[in-house]
């Protein structure tokens, strides 16, 4: 029984339907997997395609993350003509719903019965813990193109994931250095109240108190707020920046409240996390102009690299790529990497993941990449202010720290040892 | 027809990948978790949209016990029980003052009360992130059930036991009780019966089969996360009973393999998915009132009337 393994590209959900009722059939005489393709006796691993399974919250609340990494994953691949290496790449797209208990039924899925060489995805947090100890039993190796949950690379690492993507506290200690550097002392922040926003925060005061500045208030907003008038009252009069993390909808409702609540001259604000991502960026008005983030991303870099990234995905997708999109055109370009390096066959299991571990780029959209060895990706991080260019809001670049790895200038070990950036770590020794 | 269902559950998993044995360990998984909210709607009449809430107790109580605490997969699903049972036992009391719409407001509530507390006591709950822990159970002279296949048939003969167990419970004078409640309260009141006990009994019932739903789902998975708290586990709930047929049993568990394999299997081929699952309801909603086991019954009939001229010989009852 021959069938997904030879189809190239993306594939049609038309064939896909002939592909499961074909599969369905053979599953009553037969179960086990489907042979590569060719009849040598002796053909070798780079005879077949090599198979990727994407694992995306296609449908549900997150769809349009996920379809985001999953559009600049294709975007890559038919820029290569799906061909690295001597050798077709081949992908199977799987939907997670937003959900841990489908995304790794999907995993399974992928592995067991589709044999893929490698999987990428998911898109949430909760989705890419559920897969952590999944792909570790497995031996699967997998790629993780957006998820930046802390502890994957770090305290909970496992061999078995590489994460082209970011840590969540990554672009935070950097930031925390550079506003102590631009003369600020005392930071309020204001976070969403979950991991995602005490990493975010958590990095930021690590970086900002080391190098004297103080945190003195930490409000958390719950992740379902619609509404901030209750929270803007509370922050202190005497803060000299203001330090908001939060996302998707929450981010434009919390600058559109900022900007009427007059608050916008009041206090210089600045943003970690996704709060000017290009995904909800295009989405915002005059409230966000100035405002200060960071990120290890903006479409607005210069580098012939992201210029022409920016330009097709624009071309295809009409609007500019955000992170998500450009974690899946990165991590796609690591894949053809590993395949080029090694004439399309880097192996399968630990070989084909360590064969990814050593890909640096040095062409990436976002600057040169590399991984160390837990996993994590060494990459420029950038201070991005938002301007109005043409009509158009954009991520403008006003400082490049280069080569941040997850673990900021910390020795990896040292930083191991303190528990995972949480509500109460580190502590607001200077909150009264 | 019981006898050759179980046939098959038995014997096609032998011919099937792990892949698909892991769906269908997910199918009897949530068919027990359908089949216990059908106590609640089908039975009693009380549609609960807070179902998720037991699941999900039962779920983190579990994976709590085996992380945190150390237990073996047996203590630690005997302290999740016996967790979900004291939930019960509070938010029985708080909701079943109130019946119909009021009821559905109140059990939405203490589940996204529950939901909000998994959320934010990430000390405990992990948070957002979740909590992962392997807990296979250890059967004797079987050994540490990993394998796809051996959790499969563990799972099939809990699902059997809750089947068997549900069934009697139903069908005894204490389960015909509910039923009497749900066609009229008041007049089971008159005739001397004390209906909120009966009542609080099937709420508790309902949560200690819903809960043991949400262990044997943290075993399969291996996680837990706030995701099995949500307002959507709730609603897939109800959709799988109302889907089935509600006060049938069976028909929730049908209900919950066609959603569950809905979820899994053709979400692989389409990406609109939800748009058949959608269209499903509504035609199951406006055509077949009765639901699946509706459809089912009235077929059966068509072949029972017609039978016996066909075969010229009486129908077997």
């Amino acid at each position: 029984m021959i069938h997904s393994q030879q189809e190239k590209g993306i594939m049609t959900p038309g064939y896909r339907l002939l592909t499961l009722l074909s599969a369905m059939l053979a599953a009553g005489c037969n179960s086990s997997p489907a042979p590569p393709q060719g009849s040598a006796g002796g053909a070798t691993s780079s005879a077949r395609p090599f198979t990727v399974g994407f694992l995306g919250a296609l449908t549900g609340n997150f769809a349009s993350s996920g379809k985001d990494t999953l559009d600049g994953f294709t975007l890559y691949l038919e820029q290569i003509d799906h061909t690295a290496g001597g050798r077709t790449i081949a992908v199977i797209v799987e939907d997670t719903a937003g959900a841990p208990n489908t995304a790794l039924a999907k995993a399974r899925k992928l592995v067991e019965q589709d044999e893929v060489d490698i999987l990428v995805g998911p898109t949430l947090a909760n989705e890419g813990s559920a897969l952590r100890d999944y792909v570790d039993r497995a031996n699967a190796p997998t790629l993780f193109p957006s998820v930046s949950s802390d502890d994957i690379t770090q305290r909970a690492r496992t061999p078995w994931i590489i994460r082209p993507g970011w840590t969540s506290s990554q672009p935070a200690h950097a930031f925390g250095r550079w506003l102590y550097d631009q003369g600020k002392r005392r930071a309020a922040t204001i976070a969403f109240d979950y991991a995602f926003g005490w990493e975010s925060v958590g990095g930021f005061q690590q970086t900002f108190e080391e190098a004297g500045g103080k945190v003195i208030q930490k409000i958390w907003t719950p992740q379902t707020t619609s509404d901030f008038a209750p929270y803007f009252p509370q922050i202190r009069k005497d803060v000299d920046a203001v330090v908001v993390a939060q996302s998707g909808g929450n981010a434009i409702r919390f600058l559109q409240q900022w900007q009427e609540f007059g608050l916008k001259g009041t206090y210089p604000l600045y943003g970690l996390a996704a709060t000017t991502d290009e995904a909800v960026l295009k989405s915002m008005g005059d409230e966000a102009v100035g405002v200060v983030t960071v990120l290890h991303w903006s479409a607005a870099l210069r580098t012939p690299a992201a210029r022409e990234f920016v330009q097709s995905f624009k071309e295809q997708f009409n609007n500019a790529p955000g992170y998500r999109a450009e974690g899946g055109y990165v991590t796609a370009q690591i894949i053809a990497d590993a395949l080029e390096r090694t004439d399309g066959d880097p192996g399968v299991g630990k070989a084909l993941i360590d064969a990814l571990r050593d890909v640096t780029i040095s062409g990436a959209p976002r600057g040169p990449i590399s991984f160390d060895e837990y996993g994590g990706v060494i990459e420029n991080v950038y201070i991005r202010r938002v301007d109005r260019i043409d009509g158009e809001l954009q991520n403008t670049v006003i400082a490049t720290l280069p080569d941040v790895s997850q673990f900021w200038t910390y020795d990896p070990e040292t930083f191991l040892s303190n528990p995972v950036y949480s509500r109460d770590h580190p502590g607001c020794a200077n909150c009264q | 027809m019981p006898g050759l269902s179980l046939l098959g559950l038995l014997l096609i998993p032998a011919f099937l990948g792990s892949y698909p044995v892991f769906v269908l360990t997910s199918v009897l998984i949530f068919a027990i978790f359908a089949m216990s909210l059908d106590i609640l709607i089908g039975y009693l009449g009380y549609t609960s949209f807070g179902h998720a809430a037991f699941f999900g107790v039962g779920a983190y109580a579990a994976v709590i016990g085996a992380l945190r605490l150390g237990q073996s997969f047996w203590s630690s699903t005997l302290l999740a029980l016996a967790a979900v049972v004291l939930v019960a036992v509070v938010f029985g009391a708080i909701a079943l003052r109130t019946a119909g719409l009021p009821f559905i407001m109140i059990t939405l509530a203490l589940a996204q009360a529950l939901w909000g507390l998994a959320h934010r006591w990430a000390s405990v709950t992990g948070g957002d992130n979740g909590l992962a822990a392997a807990m296979r159970p250890e059967v004797p002279f079987v050994g540490h059930l990993e394998s796809s296949h051996a959790y499969y048939y563990f799972v099939l003969a809990v699902f059997v036991a809750v089947v068997a167990a549900l069934s009697l419970l139903v069908r005894s004078p204490f389960g015909l009780s509910w039923r009497g409640i749900r066609d009229s309260e008041i007049r089971m009141q008159m005739v001397g019966y004390h209906t909120w006990l009966h009542k609080y009994v099937a709420y508790i019932t309902s949560a200690f089969f819903g809960g043991l739903a949400g262990i044997l789902n943290a075993s399969l998975t291996g996680f837990v996360s706030p995701d099995t708290l949500t307002i959507g586990n709730s609603a897939t709930a109800i959709l799988m009973v109302i889907l089935g047929g509600p006060g049938t049993l069976v028909g929730a568990a049908l209900g919950a393999g066609v959603i569950v394999v809905m979820r899994d299997i053709v979400s692989s081929v389409t990406e609109r998915w939800t748009l058949v699952l959608g269209f499903t309801y509504v035609v199951t909603v406006m055509f077949i009132p009765g639901g699946l086991m509706g459809l089912f019954g009235r077929l059966m009939m068509r072949i029972d009337s017609a039978a016996p001229l066909r075969a010229g010989r009486p129908s077997a009852r």
